[in-house]
């Protein structure tokens, strides 16, 4: 029923074996591995869909899908990879890390957290089987988009909408147990000396993320339950023949919707500041600063969610007031950026891959910062709304911002987890395929948008052929090389021809996750270290 | 180390079935519940998934008092319990939040708009120009479509002694608290008793308003926004209430158990956090749904 672990418990390695350890797991760490694994295995199939988009546009005019297909594609790629891979991922990597990095035994309510997990499967089971009926002709899957507007969801949404909604209930669950347990580790579970000024960034990071969870999955939740209501039971929020408006959708989307853009990038912030500090072999550049920056950009997020509706004819005073706010948020995602550069500065550099990922990030990042900082103008943005622009903004903000922090992340964690180091030059392969080919894919998303290409669309005007046919091409070179990662991580699992890692594994890492034995053992802190 | 701490000893629970329990009744219950909506009547599958949702909550809870009466939970646990809960009634606030937001934004803007203030005056002309843009709305902009209600539930009737019943039932339920607190059986139970009783009395009053809002004054969930916001607003409070007596009446079981010490009693804590939100969220209604 129960097991105290008391201090020099001499087994506490012994481990629950067979599929029984992963069904009831209550440990931090294998928990973190099932999500990460769902992660990769949803980034392959929500990638399998993006190529099927890439290949449709390829060329104008028709070739593989009807249109009708092509919107189910968009909306269970958008809401595959943000639900099903950017947050599982994030969540995964706080359970591994987390615990580790406050000299914690494991998470603080450890059942709570594997019912996190273990609701997304069932999740998202539900989803992609709307996928597979669709594809077996049998009625069509969601394709409104991930943001699912009234009246596309409600009057017009298929039959699966009603899956759908749901789905996003199990989500929301998910995300919201997911997050009190993360708060209530980080209040809770700190090693006597661990002051909240001391934490690792990562940590501060997810902390604040946690709060932006509790406070918008239960909006996301309202907002679909009164599409369940509007679509089933007669209300009529999103109708205006009955006093209610379609707009009102957009702004309780948003409200949840903005927040939740940086609940996907503050992690990634996180993970970029443990990262670049070692391998630069310095102290983090304003640790502080971080801190409250962070604090900003959660703060700003919740103010500025109408900057994605300026073109429903909101009034100007209230679009001006959504543009300056959204402007603000440059200051404090500028002062990380500053930071990340003078942690840098005059550092003993080396690259490694996870620090080429992390400069990436710091470069790719702030170009989608700076298209984001363009669509916040709003007469500007009443040219680039609903284009290819915005499209390439958020792919580079998401890719090679959230995804890229990810990636970073998982380079930089791998020996420590499994006890061997990763090969270096396969991880050097995967960093440069990537990083070249993902740039053919998104760059030229910008020049077609400007010129004023719809996003959602099987079929475009001639003129934007070339610059598809590049993004295409870089589609699809972008979609293999995650291979390498895949074969990458499963070599260094394995173990063989690898190095062992040492338990400090990179020279300039600092942090109790690196007091740890690589692999770190089953049960992490049995007895709490003690932090000068 | 310093032995005064309470990190000395950790208390993780060992491997549990109750996730996979909990995943696997909730989604038979999601499937349940789309096929029931989608065939318009309920199918075996939803009430399967509520008995292992039943089955759910009597099992893990059940393990966790176990573990709570073998002494298991040291202060750091209590602790993790104590915050769990507390961002746990914050989710729900912001759940309400979206509901009050909707109801507001309706109110103030696009109530307004459809009326033909600010930019809208050739939207008021060209779509529905016999609205007027009086709360509440009696008349919908399309009235065919979503027939309006004839009259709405008065504050001052029975609204007024459903809020009275509320607060009266969080002050019984403090008196209960301070009984456990001085180690008083009796007068514990009997506060508790009173408190669960006006919590049933309240869902019994909801419910006569629903019958007669349905049959009496057409006011329904298809009424238009009024009805779509008085709803959902008061329907997700009254299963709230409905959780929060069922919980409340565990509690009487378990103090009639015994389980409660006057220092040890956090499950008794968070139902009587939890129930005084569910007061705090009614009058929040009472005045923005019923009063204003």
């Amino acid at each position: 029923m129960s097991a105290v672990i008391e201090e020099h418990h001499d087994d506490h390695d012994h481990k629950p074996t067979g599929i029984g350890r992963w069904l009831f797991s209550t440990n931090h760490k294998d928990i973190g591995t099932m999500y990460l694994w769902f992660s990769f295995t949803m980034l392959f199939i929500g990638g399998a869909l993006a190529l099927v988009i890439r290949a449709e546009l390829f060329e104008p005019g028709l070739q593989f899908v009807e249109p009708e297909f092509f919107n189910q594609l968009t909306t269970l790629h958008g809401l595959i990879m943000v639900f099903g891979v950017i947050m599982p991922a994030f969540v995964g990597l706080a359970n591994w890390m987390v615990p580790l990095m406050i000299g914690a035994p494991d998470m603080a309510l450890p059942r709570m957290n594997n019912w996190s997990f273990w609701l997304l499967p069932g999740a998202f089971g539900i989803l992609i089987a709307s996928l597979i009926m669709s594809i077996m002709g049998m009625g069509s899957a969601p394709n409104f988009g991930w943001t699912f507007y009234a009246p596309l969801s409600t009057t017009y949404g298929p039959d699966s909408t009603d899956y759908f909604i749901f789905s996003v209930h199990m989500m929301g669950i998910s995300s919201i147990m997911g997050a009190i347990n993360i708060i209530a580790t980080i209040i809770n579970m700190r090693a006597p000396g661990m002051t909240y000024m001391k934490m690792p960034i990562f940590v501060w990071t997810w902390f604040i993320t946690a709060y932006l969870l509790i406070a918008v999955m239960p909006i996301l939740a309202g907002v679909v339950t009164m599409m369940l209501t509007d679509r089933n039971f007669g209300t009529s929020f999103f109708d205006a023949a009955g006093g209610g408006d379609p707009v009102l959708f957009q702004h309780i989307f948003w409200f949840f919707g903005h927040p939740e853009v940086y609940i996907m990038i503050l992690p990634a912030f996180g993970i970029i500041s443990q990262i670049v500090p070692t391998f630069s072999r310095k102290k983090i550049f304003g640790y502080s600063s971080m801190v409250y920056a962070t604090s900003s950009i959660a703060f700003l997020s919740f103010i500025v969610w109408a900057h994605h509706m300026f073109t429903t004819g909101m009034p100007v005073a209230t679009e001006l007031f959504f543009m300056y706010a959204t402007m603000l948020i440059a200051v404090p995602t500028g002062v990380k950026v500053f930071n990340w550069v003078s942690t840098m500065w005059q550092g003993s550099l080396t690259f490694e891959t996870p620090m080429l990922f992390a400069i990436a990030f710091i470069f790719l990042f702030t170009i989608g910062g700076f298209s984001g900082l363009m669509l916040s103008i709003v007469p500007a943005d009443f040219q680039y709304h609903d284009t290819y622009f915005v499209v390439a903004h958020f792919h580079y903000v998401l890719v090679t911002g959230a995804l890229y922090g990810i990636f970073a992340g998982v380079y930089y964690w791998l020996p420590k987890w499994t006890g061997n180091m990763y090969d270096e030059s396969l991880g050097k392969w995967h960093f440069w395929v990537s990083t070249i080919s993902v740039n053919i894919l998104f760059f030229p998303m910008h020049f077609v948008g400007l010129a004023g290409m719809p996003r959602r669309i099987p079929d475009y005007n001639m003129q934007f052929a070339e610059f598809n046919q590049i993004a295409s091409i870089g589609a699809f070179i972008f979609g293999f090389s995650q291979l390498i990662l895949l074969y990458n991580v499963i070599k260094t699992i394995r173990g063989k021809n690898t190095e062992k890692a040492t338990d400090q594994v990179w020279e300039g890492a600092e942090g109790l996750e690196w007091t740890l034995p690589s692999p770190a053992p089953f049960h992490s802190f049995t007895t709490p270290p003690t932090v000068k | 180390m310093s032995s005064s701490t309470n990190h000395d000893v950790y208390f993780i629970p060992e491997p549990s079935k109750w996730p996979i329990v909990g995943t696997i009744a909730l989604t038979t219950t999601v499937i349940g519940a789309v096929t029931s909506i989608h065939a318009n009547e309920i199918n075996l599958i939803l009430p399967v998934g509520f008995l292992m949702i039943a089955y759910l909550f009597f099992g893990w809870f059940g393990a966790v008092i176990k573990e709570s009466m073998a002494d298991c939970y040291n202060p750091q646990v209590d602790r993790s319990f104590r915050i769990g809960m507390l961002w746990f009634i914050f989710s729900e606030v912001m759940f309400f939040a979206a509901f009050f937001g909707a109801l507001f934004y309706v109110r103030i803007i696009a109530m307004e708009w459809l009326g033909g203030s600010s930019n809208n005056a050739m939207t008021h002309e060209l779509l529905w120009p016999a609205f007027e843009a009086v709360w509440p709305i009696m008349t919908n902009p399309d009235n065919v479509k979503y027939v309006a209600q004839t009259d709405i539930i008065p504050a001052m009737g029975l609204p007024a002694w459903n809020t009275a019943i509320l607060l009266t039932s969080s002050v019984t339920l403090t008196f209960a608290h301070h009984a456990l607190r001085a180690n008083k059986q009796k007068p514990l139970i009997i506060w508790l008793a009173i408190t669960v009783l006006l919590g049933c009395i309240f869902l019994v009053l909801q419910a006569e308003e629903y019958i007669y809002a349905y049959s009496e004054l057409g006011l329904t969930m298809g009424s238009g926004i009024y009805g779509s916001t008085f709803f959902l607003l008061t329907g997700f409070h009254g299963f709230h209430v409905t959780m929060g007596t069922i919980m409340l009446f565990i509690m009487l079981i378990r103090s009639i158990k015994g389980h409660f010490t006057a220092d040890k009693h956090f499950a008794f804590e968070a139902v009587a956090w939890y129930w005084h939100f569910v007061d705090v969220v009614w009058l929040g209604l009472f005045i923005f749904v019923y009063w204003l």
